[in-house]
C-alpha cells in the first residue's frame, strides 16, 4: 500500500532507532572489560578482571538473590490481584468500575518518587519496619496494573460467546474459569507477569524509599556508582543480567507480542474494529 | 440458567455436592463473586496505596523542628506558600513540565514511524525480532544505561571523539539540560513504542483498503484514518513518558549540570538529605495534581483502553 | 457477553470510605510521633536541649556476634581491605549504605536508625543533630581498649560526648582539600581564590552541600577582614549574605556541583573540571589510577570534618557494633584507613604503622602533629542561631539549606 520511497525511509528509520536504543547497551558491555576503574574514553586496556570480581563478590550475589526473590513475590501477588480485578471488571459492569480502573493506573501514572515517599511516610507512620516485605509491597503496587492491563485487553478481545457456550454445555462457574477463560488469557497473564518481573527487577526509585539496610541489585548498583571505584564491575553484572534475560524476553515476545496478537487480530471481524 | 445445569452425566454432581451448592449460590448472586474477586486487590489499594497518599498529603501541612528535623504536627500552609511565592521553585516546576512535554513530543514522533513499520510492513518474524529488540533494553539496568550516556557525553568522550573524526568541532553536552533531555528520550522510548504499536496493529487492513478504495492517497489515509485511530495508543504512551520524566531525579543528578533542577530533585533532596518531609510532600502534591489532570484528559481520549 | 449488574457498589464504597476516614482520624490523634520529649534527663546542650537517650543502659559485656552489621558510611570508609579481615575474625557480615553528606546521614538515622542501622560514621555537624533527636545510644567506652591510645582531643570531644556520656567512638578526621590537575597548574595554588576566579569558567567543581557556605565564609575571613568573620559556622546575617553572594558569583564557573564522590573523580579524570574542593578520598582514588592530581590546604586554611562511629538508638546488632568499634580503633586498622582515604587517625599509635605501610605517610597526613594542624582546620559543626559568644543573631542551618537551594544553585 505504501509507496516504495516511504518503505525505504521507514526501514532506515527503524535501523536508526535500533542503533539509538542499542549503542548505550553495547557500551555497557564494552566497558565491562575496562581494566581501569574510572570510566573514560578511550578504554586504556581490556581484561576479564571485573567479571572475576563480580562472580566472587558476596554483596553482588546477595543483592541479585534479593532482587529475584522480591520480583518473584511481587509478580505472583500482582498476577493474583491483577487478574482478579481484570476478571471482575470484565464480567461485571457496575457504577464504580471506571473509578477502579483509574485507581489502578495511579501507581504507574504517578511518578515513582511519589509512590516511594508516600509508602515511606506510611510505613514510618504505622511503625512497619523497612525490609523485604516493604520492598515487595512497593513493587506489587505498580505491578498489579501491568498484569491488569494485559489481561483485560486480552479478555476484551475474546468473544464472550465462548464462556456462554461452556456454561451451556454444563460447566460450573469455576470450571468455565479453569477450562475456558484462563487458557484464553494465559498468554496475557504470562506476558503481564514477565513485564511485571522486569519492572520489579530493575526498579530503583521506589525501592530507595522502601528498602531498609538490605540491597536489591539496583540499590547495589547505585551504591557502586556512588563509590566510583568498581564501576566496570557494575557493567559486568549488568552484562550478565542482559545475557540471562534474552531467553525470557524472546519468550514474552512470542507469547504476547507479535505472534499471538496478530493471530487474534485477524480473527476480529470488521464490525468490532476500533472497539 | 438454574442449578440443574450442573447435573452432568456420570453422577459427578453427587460427588462434589458442597462445591455444587457453593457454585450455585455464587451463580445466583453475581455480586458475591464480584466481591470475592475485588476485595483483595481493592483492599490492597485502598488500605495501602491510597492511605499512603493520604498520609503524604497530610504531612504536607506539617512542619519540622529546624534542629533535629523531627516532624512536628503544627498545621500550616507554610510549605505551599514557600513553593508558590518563590521564583526559584516556580521556575523549577515550569522547567520540569516543559521537559516532560518535550520528551513526550519527541518520543511520540520517533516512535510512530517505528511502530508503523512494526505493525503494518514487517513480516511476522521481523515483528517478533523488533519486539524483542524493544523489550531487551528494559532489562539493562536503568542506572547503567544513564552512566553509558555520561561516558558518551563527557569532554573528550565518545561523542566528541566521533565528531572529531568526521571533522566537526566538539560540542560539550555533558551537564547540560540537552543531555538530560536526550537521556530521558532514550530511556522512555520503549514505553512509547509498545502502546502505539498495539494501537496501530489493532486497525484491520480492511479499513485502510476502504480508505484507498474511496480515493485517499497515503498521506491522507495516514492523517485522517491512522492517526486518529492510533491516538489512544499515543496518549497512553505519553502518560508514561510524561509521568516518568516528571518525577525522575536520578537522571538530572547524574547527567545534569547546575541548571538541572527539577521537581524530582527538590523532592528527593528534601526527603533524603534535608529530611524536610513535609516540604517534600508539599512539593510532591504538584506532580500528583498535574498527572491527575493529565489522566482525566487522557481518559477522555480513550487512552485507558490502549495502555 | 455476560454483563451482570452487581449491587455490591454501595456497601463496598461505604467500607472503603470508612477505612480511609479511620486512617485520617488516626493521623490526627495517634502519638507515634518521633518528636521525643525527654522524661527527666539531665544532659544539657546548646540552648538547653537535652539528649533524650542519655539514661539508656549501656552494654556491660560484648556478647556473641549477631552475624550481621548494618553501617551507614562515607564512601571509602568500608574498603574490603579492612572489612574482610573483620568479617573473618568476628563472623559479622558488614552491609554498607553510603551517604554523601551529613544531612543524608541524619535522615537515615531517623527514629534511632529505624531498627535497621547499627552505626553511622557521622561528622561533627551531624552528630549533635542525631544526638538531640534521640537517635543515638550511649556507649560503654570501657569495652573499647584502643580508646585509651587516642589523642586527648579526640577521646571525649564535644560532638560525641555530652556530660561524660559517650555516644560513639571518634574515628578519623581530615580536611576538605583544594584539588587541582597538575597538568594545568605547574605549581600548587596557594589560595582558595582560584576556585572563585572567572578565568576557570566551567572548570571548577565544589560539593553540592549547604555547608559549603562555610568554605566561602572561611575564604572571606581572610580576603575581606572588614566583615569580621571569626567562625565560619557562626555567621551574622550580613556575613552570611556576603558568603552566599560569593557563591552565587561562583555559580557560572561551575559545570556541576558534585553530589557523589565518584562524580568528582569522573570529572577530574575526563577533564570536565581542573580545580575544585573535594575530599582526600577522591585524591587517593585518582592517584591510584595514576592520574595527574594534586591537593593542597591553602593559606586561608580549610574546613574539615572529624568523624565518629555513632551507635544507633535502635541498633539491631549491638554486639557486632561493639566489635566493630573495638576493631576500627586499633592502631593498625587506623593506619590502613588513614593511608587509603588520606585522613588523620585519632589513635596516637597509628603513626608507626603508617610509616611501615607507606614511607613518610605519618608526616604527610599529620598523624604525629595534630594539635597545630588541627588548629588550621575549621571542623564541621551545625550552625545554630545561638552563637558561641551567647548572642542569638547567628544564622541557623535551616536557612543555610534554603539559601543554598534557592540563591546559590
Amino acid at each position: 500500500m505504501e509507496p516504495k520511497a516511504l518503505r525505504v525511509g521507514l526501514r532506515i528509520w527503524v535501523v536508526l532507532v535500533l542503533a539509538f536504543l542499542f549503542i548505550p547497551i553495547i557500551l555497557i558491555v564494552l566497558y565491562s572489560f575496562n581494566r581501569s576503574n574510572i570510566e573514560s574514553w578511550p578504554i586504556p586496556s581490556f581484561s576479564w578482571h571485573w567479571y572475576n570480581v563480580a562472580f566472587h563478590d558476596p554483596q553482588v550475589r546477595s543483592a541479585f538473590l534479593l532482587s529475584i526473590r522480591v520480583a518473584l513475590y511481587a509478580t505472583v501477588l500482582a498476577v493474583l490481584l491483577g487478574s482478579a480485578v481484570a476478571f471482575a471488571l470484565y464480567k461485571y459492569k457496575f457504577f464504580g468500575s471506571e473509578a477502579i480502573s483509574f485507581l489502578l493506573v495511579l501507581p504507574l501514572a504517578l511518578p515513582g518518587i511519589i509512590t516511594g515517599i508516600a509508602l515511606n511516610s506510611f510505613f514510618s507512620f504505622t511503625g512497619i519496619q523497612l525490609g523485604t516485605i516493604t520492598i515487595v509491597i512497593g513493587h506489587t503496587t505498580f505491578c498489579i496494573v501491568v498484569v491488569f492491563n494485559n489481561v483485560i485487553a486480552r479478555l476484551r478481545r475474546t468473544s464472550g460467546s465462548l464462556a456462554e457456550a461452556s456454561s451451556d454445555l454444563g460447566a460450573r462457574g469455576w470450571q468455565t474459569l479453569r477450562f475456558v477463560t484462563l487458557p484464553l488469557s494465559a498468554t496475557a497473564l504470562v506476558s503481564g507477569a514477565l513485564l511485571a518481573f522486569a519492572l520489579s527487577f530493575d526498579e530503583v526509585i521506589v525501592t530507595v524509599f522502601t528498602a531498609g539496610a538490605q540491597n536489591t541489585l539496583p540499590l547495589w548498583i547505585f551504591g557502586a556508582i556512588r563509590l566510583g571505584q568498581q564501576l566496570p564491575e557494575v557493567n559486568a553484572v549488568v552484562s550478565i543480567v542482559i545475557l540471562l534475560t534474552i531467553i525470557p524476553v524472546v519468550l514474552a515476545a512470542r507469547l504476547a507480542g507479535a505472534g499471538a496478537v496478530t493471530r487474534s487480530a485477524r480473527g476480529v471481524p470488521v464490525g468490532e474494529a476500533g472497539s | 440458567m438454574t442449578a440443574t445445569a450442573v447435573s452432568a452425566p456420570g453422577g459427578q454432581a453427587r460427588r462434589d455436592g458442597m462445591w455444587t451448592r457453593v457454585s450455585a449460590v455464587l451463580w445466583r448472586r453475581p455480586w458475591a463473586r464480584a466481591t470475592i474477586l475485588l476485595t483483595p486487590p481493592l483492599a490492597w489499594f485502598v488500605l495501602i496505596y491510597l492511605a499512603s497518599l493520604v498520609v503524604l498529603l497530610i504531612t504536607a501541612f506539617w512542619q519540622i523542628n529546624p534542629f533535629t528535623t523531627n516532624i512536628e504536627r503544627i498545621w500550616s500552609f507554610g510549605n505551599f506558600t514557600t513553593i508558590f511565592t518563590s521564583s526559584a521553585y516556580r521556575g523549577i516546576i515550569l522547567r520540569t513540565v516543559g521537559m516532560a512535554a518535550a520528551v513526550t513530543v519527541v518520543d511520540a514522533t520517533v516512535a510512530f514511524p517505528f511502530a508503523y513499520f512494526m505493525a503494518r510492513i514487517a513480516s511476522p518474524r521481523t515483528r517478533t525480532g523488533l519486539f524483542v529488540a524493544i523489550l531487551l533494553p528494559l532489562w539493562a539496568s536503568y542506572l547503567a544505561k544513564i552512566y553509558s550516556w555520561l561516558v558518551m557525553f563527557t569532554h573528550d568522550g565518545i561523542l566528541d571523539w566521533s565528531l572529531g573524526k568526521i571533522g566537526l568541532s566538539q560540542i560539550h553536552l555533558i551537564y547540560t539540560n540537552w543531555a538530560v533531555f536526550a537521556v530521558f528520550c532514550y530511556l522512555w522510548l520503549p514505553f512509547m513504542i509498545i502502546p502505539v504499536y498495539a494501537a496501530l496493529e489493532r486497525i484491520p487492513p480492511s479499513q485502510i483498503e476502504a480508505s484507498q478504495d474511496l480515493g485517499g492517497r497515503t498521506w491522507r489515509t495516514m492523517r485522517e484514518i491512522l492517526l486518529p485511530l492510533a491516538l489512544p495508543g499515543i496518549v497512553a504512551g505519553s502518560i508514561f513518558t510524561f509521568s516518568l520524566t516528571l518525577g525522575d531525579y536520578i537522571t538530572p543528578l547524574l547527567v545534569g549540570g547546575t541548571s538541572a533542577q527539577f521537581m524530582g530533585n527538590v523532592i528527593y533532596s528534601n526527603i533524603g538529605i534535608a529530611n524536610n518531609v513535609p516540604f517534600a510532600a508539599a512539593m510532591a502534591c504538584i506532580p500528583v495534581i498535574i498527572m491527575a489532570a493529565y489522566l482525566l484528559g487522557a481518559r477522555s481520549l480513550g487512552a485507558f483502553e490502549a495502555i | 457477553m455476560m454483563i451482570t449488574r452487581a449491587r455490591i457498589t454501595r456497601p463496598m464504597k461505604i467500607t472503603m470510605a470508612l477505612a480511609a476516614t479511620s486512617l485520617v482520624a488516626a493521623a490526627c490523634s495517634s502519638s507515634t510521633s518521633s518528636n521525643s520529649s525527654s522524661p527527666g534527663t539531665s544532659s544539657a546542650g546548646p540552648s538547653g536541649l537535652t539528649v533524650p537517650t542519655a539514661n539508656l543502659p549501656v552494654l556491660q559485656k560484648i556478647g556473641k556476634g549477631e552475624g550481621q552489621l548494618n553501617l551507614i558510611a562515607w564512601e571509602g570508609y568500608l574498603q574490603p581491605q579492612w572489612v574482610k579481615p573483620f568479617e573473618q575474625q568476628t563472623g559479622c557480615q558488614v552491609n554498607g549504605k553510603y551517604a554523601g553528606s551529613s544531612d543524608e546521614m541524619v535522615a537515615l538515622m531517623k527514629d534511632g536508625g529505624g531498627g535497621q542501622y547499627d552505626m553511622v560514621s557521622s561528622s561533627g555537624d551531624a552528630d549533635l543533630r542525631i544526638l538531640y533527636a534521640g537517635d543515638a545510644h550511649p556507649v560503654n567506652i570501657n569495652l573499647i581498649p584502643s580508646w585509651k591510645q587516642f589523642f586527648p582531643a579526640f577521646q571525649s570531644p564535644p560532638f560525641n560526648t555530652i556530660n561524660g556520656v559517650h555516644y560513639g567512638i571518634s574515628l578519623q578526621w581530615g580536611p576538605n582539600v583544594l584539588m587541582y590537575n597538575t597538568k594545568d597548574f605547574a605549581t600548587a595554588p596557594t589560595s582558595w581564590s582560584v576556585i572563585y576566579n572567572p578565568k576557570y569558567k566551567g572548570q571548577v567543581t565544589v560539593p553540592d552541600n549547604p555547608i559549603q557556605i562555610a568554605d566561602a565564609a572561611l575564604y572571606l575571613k581572610t580576603s575581606t577582614p572588614s566583615l569580621g568573620i571569626t567562625d565560619p559556622y557562626e555567621l551574622t546575617q550580613p556575613q552570611f549574605q556576603a558568603a552566599v553572594n560569593l557563591l552565587a558569583q561562583q555559580r557560572p564557573l561551575i559545570e556541576k556541583y558534585w553530589d557523589l564522590a565518584s562524580q568528582e573523580i569522573f570529572d577530574f579524570k575526563n577533564g570536565n573540571a581542573i580545580v575544585g574542593a573535594g575530599w582526600p578520598y577522591q585524591v587517593s582514588t585518582l592517584k591510584a589510577d595514576k592520574f595527574s592530581i594534586g591537593s593542597v590546604v591553602p593559606a586561608e586554611g580549610a574546613t574539615g570534618w572529624a568523624d565518629t562511629w555513632m551507635l544507633a538508638a535502635k541498633a539491631p546488632h549491638p554486639n557486632c557494633a561493639y566489635m566493630w568499634m573495638a576493631y576500627i580503633s586499633t592502631p593498625k586498622v587506623q593506619a590502613e584507613q588513614a593511608i587509603n582515604y588520606g585522613e588523620t587517625p585519632d589513635n596516637s599509635q597509628a603513626c608507626a604503622y603508617m610509616n611501615q605501610m607507606q614511607a613518610g605517610s605519618c608526616a604527610e597526613y599529620h598523624a604525629n602533629a595534630p594539635l597545630s594542624y588541627l588548629a588550621s582546620i575549621s571542623l564541621w559543626k551545625t550552625p545554630l542561631a545561638t552563637c558561641d559568644n551567647g548572642k542569638t543573631d547567628c544564622v541557623p542551618y535551616s536557612e543555610w539549606v534554603s539559601a543554598w537551594n534557592t540563591e546559590v544553585k
